[in-house]
């Protein structure tokens, strides 16, 4: 209780303007999820579940799936590639650009992108790598990292984009409104698709049965920056597969209504190969790079559940932890509820450094409960507290809570602690000399100690109904 | 190498399980939404949903053509299949209209005109694939674009799409304008595609 953990460092000196900005961003998704949904489904928890088990379906026979995705693809005459860590996966794409003669390029937004942190990457190799996504976009003008992951600027507001615009050249004055910035960004942006060589995309799912990848996007992006360009490469997590094109009306549904409360995202692009003879705009070559990078790891462990996820950031914008923390404080690209699972199992050899993530949370169970996949994620939260126990790595938490430990295995202990904590309801225990005492009560008060009262509440019952 | 790495580790790990789960047998109309569905003549639902998302429906070239007169938008493409019926009375209109796309002039554009291979109702969306739709710029850098849609090509439900896909290696639901709410989570239409999405069907 009186140590300091990372993710509790970050959030004490967050400024207020972006705790601001992510709380209002954050409880906005959750409200406009909940209504969309609602209003769709007289039972939205049963398309969850099914979501749930056919990702657990597919995760469960992932080496068959994968193969067939392959083979579909292949018969296609799409290229493709398996990238089993992150440095595979960046010389893989280096390679496929430079095989190509490629120098400059757009790419869409892309969460394995963000993970094997591509960008920065290819920029040193000589390659102009532009993100086409507003909100990206202004991320990489500021050299700054997303925050969430469906709205990667949810921490910044109006006058930071404007100032940032000036700065960079992309508006030759100040101007906060945000269809003045968004105007700006389109001008600027489609002569960049114009003159790419080639467009790089994640994708929200494949599918099995006929190597269709789905990508989606609302501000149309991701089919700008291919529609120009004779080289198209997907970076594709081995998660992303589902079994066929049917079981999208699952989880379209689901990806829009969780994400930002749409019933369908604007753009939804069904891929699988380059573009028709007839066709004069779309790639003429196209490479799939199927990224492991952990992946495999986190199947085989007890927490295998989290490959289940969409990437919506439908529990980042509920969790309350989050929401006083902002992304960053997750030190990945994965904040909030998933990335607090994902992190310390994806990489993997520096668990011991992302240990303290699954201890931000107080358990409520709000990540699961929107969770479009149902994904247990307090479990899982708490089975990597236990590997993190069982591993020995030091716990800020450890020592103070010795003493509570020893308090609730003996009831006669406890029912004494009880009693005298109410008279710490008339002790003025703010003002202790104790610094580290000092610094919890700064930013908590407590309610009065009602110490004991349930106790005799349970007792009067039970002689109440032991007489009846 | 990676591959067979990859394989063998998925391999190892799948086959430790003690069950497997079974694929869910499931109806598709758990996916139906009820409040959009309501109605039973499609092209009435289509036209209810595709609002609801800001898009336009219309009915006539005269209205198309009203409609891009007193917005000012007189300079277009229009799929050379579609000139005779919906882009020649749009020049007798006294609109510019190309049959081809110069994309060194992609900003010259303020509508495109292509076709759509379908619709579906349930979403108000737009079906467009690479075999009937006759550019893709076309359909994306004008500030407006108008998908020509028969009444024939609606699917009632997003189910019902998915089942009848095709096999064009390139597809795209289009669902209402181009947008975004990155800035501060306000609605901003026209990102980088069509800030007004017509639907034209005769």
């Amino acid at each position: 209780m009186f140590g300091t953990q990372l993710i509790d460092e970050y959030a004490r000196h967050i400024p207020d303007e972006k705790q601001a900005s992510v709380l209002n961003g954050a409880s906005a998704g959750t409200e406009k999820r909940y209504q969309v949904l609602h209003k769709d489904y007289a039972d939205p928890d049963a398309l969850r579940r099914l979501a749930g088990s056919i990702k657990d379906h597919t995760l469960h026979h992932l080496g068959d799936y994968l193969t067939q995705a392959e083979q579909a693809l292949t018969a296609r005459g799409v290229q493709v590639h398996f990238a089993e860590t992150d440095a595979d996966a960046r010389q893989t794409i280096l390679g496929i650009l430079r095989d190509h003669q490629v120098t400059r390029l757009t790419k869409s937004k892309s969460m394995a992108a963000e993970e094997i942190h591509l960008n920065p990457f290819l920029i040193e190799n000589g390659v102009e790598c532009l993100e086409s996504d507003l909100g990206e976009f202004i991320i990489q003008l500021d050299n700054d990292i997303p925050s969430h992951i469906v709205k990667p600027i949810i921490h910044k507001n109006r006058r930071e984009i404007a100032n940032t615009f000036l700065r960079e050249g992309v508006a030759a004055d100040y101007n906060d409104d945000p269809q003045t910035i968004t105007r700006r960004a389109r001008v600027f942006l489609r002569k960049k698709y114009m003159d790419a060589q080639a467009c790089i995309t994640g994708a929200n799912f494949l599918c099995a049965d006929s190597g269709r990848m789905v990508v989606v996007t609302n501000e149309g992006n991701s089919r700008f920056g291919m529609a120009p360009v004779p080289l198209h490469i997907a970076l594709i997590g081995i998660e992303k597969i589902i079994p066929c094109e049917q079981d999208l009306a699952v989880f379209l549904n689901l990806l829009g209504r969780s994400a930002t409360g749409q019933q369908l995202t604007v753009y939804t692009e069904f891929i699988n190969g380059t573009r028709s003879a007839n066709q004069p705009d779309g790639p003429e070559h196209m490479h799939v790079v199927f990224l492991d990078n952990g992946r495999s790891n986190v199947l085989a462990s007890n927490c295998r559940e989290i490959l289940r996820c969409i990437r919506c950031g439908a529990c980042q914008n509920v969790c309350p932890i989050y929401r006083q923390a902002s992304g960053h404080a997750y030190r990945s690209p994965y904040g909030g509820p998933i990335g607090a699972v994902l992190s310390p199992l994806l990489f993997g050899e520096r668990f011991p450094e992302f240990a303290d993530l699954p201890k931000a949370s107080t358990l409520c169970g709000a990540c699961n409960e929107v969770c479009p996949v149902n994904i247990p994620i307090p479990d899982l939260l708490l089975r990597l507290r236990d590997k993190a126990k069982r591993a020995s790595i030091h716990s800020p938490a450890a020592i103070p809570m010795a003493p509570f430990a020893t308090l609730a295995t003996m009831p006669s202990l406890w029912r004494g602690a009880m009693t005298l904590s109410k008279a710490m309801n008339h002790l003025p225990i703010q003002v202790t000399p104790i610094k580290p005492v000092q610094n919890w009560f700064g930013q908590r008060t407590l309610p009065p100690s009602k110490g004991g009262d349930f106790r005799k509440w349970m007792k009067a019952r039970r002689r109440a109904q032991q007489k009846s | 190498m990676s591959r067979a790495a990859i394989l063998r580790k998925i391999e190892s790990a799948t086959s430790a399980l003690q069950s497997k789960a079974a694929r869910p047998d499931y109806d598709a109309a758990i996916t139906h939404s009820a409040s959009k569905l309501t109605g039973t003549d499609l092209l009435e639902v289509f036209s209810r949903n595709l609002q609801a998302v800001n898009g336009r429906i219309m009915r006539s070239v005269a209205e198309l053509a009203d409609f891009l007169t007193s917005n000012n938008l007189r300079h277009g493409y229009c799929d050379p299949a579609l000139y005779e019926h919906i882009g020649a009375p749009l020049a007798a209109a006294g609109l510019t209209v190309e049959t081809a796309y110069d994309r060194s002039r992609y900003d010259d554009y303020q509508f495109g005109i292509t076709r759509a291979s379908g619709a579906i109702a349930e979403s108000g969306t737009l079906i467009l694939d690479d075999v009937h739709t006759s550019r893709r710029l076309a359909a994306l850098s004008p500030w407006v674009h108008v998908a020509v849609l028969d009444k024939a090509g609606i699917h009632r439900t997003i189910a019902d799409a998915l089942t009848a896909m095709g096999d064009s290696p390139n597809i795209i639901w289009v669902t209402g304008p181009s947008k975004t709410a990155d800035v501060e989570g306000i609605l901003i239409e026209g990102v980088h595609g069509p800030g007004e999405q017509i639907a034209l069907v005769l």
